[in-house]
């Protein structure tokens, strides 16, 4: 089919006519990535529920809204602090859903095993699934299994689907931001992606970094117990927050002006970003979500978010505004004014 | 954070700029060398605060952006032969040359890594003895110790397939052809703490000297950045042109004796051409003679080399201070940082790069690229 797409048909002039081939930028979440749906996925699938572009779709069934989602996952190494693969995909997949208002009932789960592969290895993944989805209250109810030569793959990888109910009255989407609206963290920014960077040959930090990844089901249900009329959901994985944000000013047409004073993040977590002179709005996160909620309910959303566990440190981080639509800015520590733009392919640790 | 924090405090900045503003009576142009200083000023949007006397122009220190294309073309035709492990800093990768770039080498099938010391591209080779490893030694003077001893430590290990590409660069040769081009508008320099914290400020007197021109070594924090551009308006004012140090929790006046005397036998002092700005005599390190067999330019044949740049680029002029980046007619049309026209549009201490990252905002609407609808 690669022959058949005509290059110099795109609606967008950049930058996929430049790399004939993917590269590792476009699954890295940023523009890239951004890109290849755009131009590339939906035009070749063309179907309405797609073009809303959210984590997780709503198709109607049966007279009721369902939320479906999918999601693979390729992490390496397969265990890092705080978590592993098969948790991760478990909370990964729930919180696609939970980001449409929906309640996450069914998962499935496709395993792409590498010859080769510990028995135990994938025993230690299963458990950890089967826990992690105790913990979420979703039922794992379909799975597969392929295996592949050794060499053409990576131990395991994981391909999962969700489904979830959107209870009646629930509308969330990125296209709903609407200025005035508060902009608000469920908590530090950074974790999973520090995580498992630290753990990645070559790179060793004396205090250890523990990913966030955390099933958000029952964080949104306080949330929208507290404040029904949310606009928006998101969980800033890869491409993090910044990228998150842009996506958002981007769908809705309004500005988003962040208070980076406001924005927390672990101190072992900024440590690590100055080391490698990254920025922590760039980094994945797998247990952290962004609220947009209108100014009014904006105490309340707030006062529940900390009140459950995995909110203790939420915040509000910023507003969305009428003025540079499709961009964020955020007002800098000393005073200044910055863009904070989308990432455009993969974080890269700068030279000195 | 300890040792950060203290010096990102809002307050103690705001005392900076107003004292700033009330020192500089008359306008001022200086130049801050280090790209490290351009992200950091721009990042957290101290050229906005400052009084309209006091002009920032962007310095030619980002490594990746001098880097002369022939130098990238080089590295593009090793990193595709089959049996090269070719390692890389990250942001070098994006960096174009005349066709492509190293991610696209990689996309390709060339065994293209990305490491965080040149200690690691060692490690690579001693587990890899088949295949011919090589590292893209880039940089300023900072990243020139790790380098040297990548090369001290593969002749101790005995390793035959371990090669470097060299292409060092040199500051106070810069700031020498900057104050003795015609075009010079630069009064005064804020000169790199980290090339300082390695070679010391012994090199920069004679400069200051012979140009008659402030140079005041500076940190990158925004209260060292800010403490630098006070002492140069200070100095301006006073009409004193001497060399200071407004970073001395990292930089003495010796510097680093330890690591300079590594650097003298593992590099000799060679012309090099500068991405955008063209030869400079005397600017550069190579591999000197005794460590001549780890130069991967020598290893390897590459065919002549017949390098293009884009001709819509100007980053040339923004590396030499003539032009802000956005006044660039190509900037955040033709040239954005996902279509980079120059190195300066790549790495994230490029001018460029920094200006449409952190700056867009603030530029004219007709400046600003469309999102998409």
């Amino acid at each position: 089919m690669t022959n058949d797409l005509n290059f110099e048909a795109w609606s967008c002039p950049l930058p996929l006519r430049d790399h004939p081939n993917i590269l590792l930028g476009h699954g890295g979440g940023g523009q890239l990535s951004a890109d290849l749906v755009k131009h590339l996925f939906l035009p070749a699938f063309g179907d309405d529920a797609l073009d809303r572009l959210g984590d997780s779709s709503v198709v109607e069934l049966a007279g009721g809204r369902i939320a479906v989602s999918t999601d693979s996952f390729v992490v390496r190494p397969l265990f890092f602090p705080g978590g592993d693969i098969g948790e991760l995909a478990v909370n990964g997949t729930v919180n696609d859903l939970a980001m449409s208002g929906a309640r996450p009932l069914y998962l499935t789960a496709g395993f792409i095993l590498e010859e080769g592969l510990p028995l135990t290895q994938l025993g230690r993944i299963a458990e950890s699934m089967a826990a992690a989805a105790r913990a979420a209250g979703v039922r794992l109810v379909a799975g597969d299994t392929k295996v592949v030569d050794r060499g053409h793959g990576d131990g395991v990888f994981i391909n999962t689907a969700g489904l979830g109910l959107l209870p009646p009255g629930v509308d969330i989407g990125p296209q709903r931001a609407r200025p005035g609206d508060a902009v608000l963290l469920s908590g530090t920014l950074g974790d999973h992606g520090m995580a498992v960077m630290s753990v990645r040959e070559g790179l060793q930090f004396e205090s250890p970094i523990v990913s966030d990844t955390a099933p958000l089901n029952g964080l949104v249900a306080a949330l929208l117990a507290a404040a029904p009329d949310v606009h928006v959901l998101r969980d800033p994985t890869r491409g993090g927050l910044a990228s998150t944000l842009n996506e958002i000013a981007q769908a809705a047409r309004v500005g988003v002006a962040l208070d980076e004073r406001a924005i927390p993040v672990n101190p072992a977590v900024q440590s690590a970003c100055e080391l490698l002179g990254m920025d922590p709005l760039y980094v994945a996160n797998e247990g952290k979500l962004v609220a947009f909620v209108p100014a009014a309910q904006a105490d309340a959303a707030l006062a529940a978010l900390r009140a459950h566990p995995l909110g203790a440190r939420a915040a509000l981080i910023g507003r969305v505004v009428a003025e540079h639509p499709g961009l964020v800015t955020a007002r800098t520590g000393i005073g200044g004014t910055r863009v904070v733009d989308m990432q455009i392919g993969e974080q890269l640790p700068r030279i000195c | 954070m300890k040792y950060l924090d203290e010096f990102r405090d809002p307050a103690a900045a705001q005392a900076l700029f107003q004292e700033i503003a009330r020192t500089a009576r008359r306008p001022w142009v200086m130049m801050e060398v280090c790209g490290g200083q351009t992200h950091s000023i721009i990042r957290n949007g101290i050229d906005q605060l400052l009084p309209p006397t006091v002009e920032l122009i962007h310095g030619p220190g980002c490594p990746v952006c001098v880097t002369p294309l022939e130098m990238i073309d080089k590295a593009l035709a090793i990193a595709a032969r089959p049996g090269v492990i070719f390692c890389s800093f990250g942001d070098m990768l994006r960096v174009p040359g005349s066709a492509g770039d190293l991610f696209g080498v990689k996309s390709e099938g060339g065994d293209v890594r990305i490491v965080y010391s040149p200690l690691d591209a060692v490690k690579i080779a001693r587990d890899n003895p088949h295949k011919e490893v090589v590292f893209f030694g880039i940089g300023f003077e900072t990243t020139a110790p790790a380098n040297a001893m990548a090369v001290v430590q593969a002749r101790q290990l005995g390793l035959k397939n371990f090669s470097m590409l060299v292409s060092h660069v040199l500051v106070p040769p810069a700031i020498e052809a900057i104050m003795s081009s015609r075009h010079n508008r630069v009064q005064a320099f804020l000169a790199a703490g980290h090339v300082c914290s390695v070679m010391g400020y012994w090199q920069y007197g004679p400069l200051a000297e012979k140009y008659h021109v402030p140079i005041v070594v500076t940190g990158f924090e925004p209260l060292d950045v800010l403490e630098g551009i006070r002492r140069a308006v200070k100095q301006l004012e006073e009409g004193r042109a001497e060399v200071e140090n407004a970073y001395p929790r990292a930089v003495r006046y010796e510097g680093n004796q330890p690591a300079q005397k590594m650097l003298a036998e593992v590099f000799t002092v060679t012309d090099r051409t500068w991405r955008g700005i063209g030869v400079i005599p005397a600017s550069g390190w190579a591999l000197s003679e005794a460590y001549a067999e780890f130069d991967a330019a020598r290893r390897f044949t590459v065919e002549a080399i017949r390098t293009q740049e884009s001709p819509l680029c100007h980053s040339g002029e923004v590396l030499q201070g003539l032009l802000k980046p956005n006044q660039c007619p190509a900037f955040g049309k033709e040239c954005t940082p996902q279509k980079p026209l120059g190195a300066t549009m790549v790495s994230s201490e490029g001018a460029c790069a920094a200006y449409y990252r952190y700056g867009r905002f603030a530029m004219p609407e007709s400046l600003q690229p469309l999102a998409p609808a």
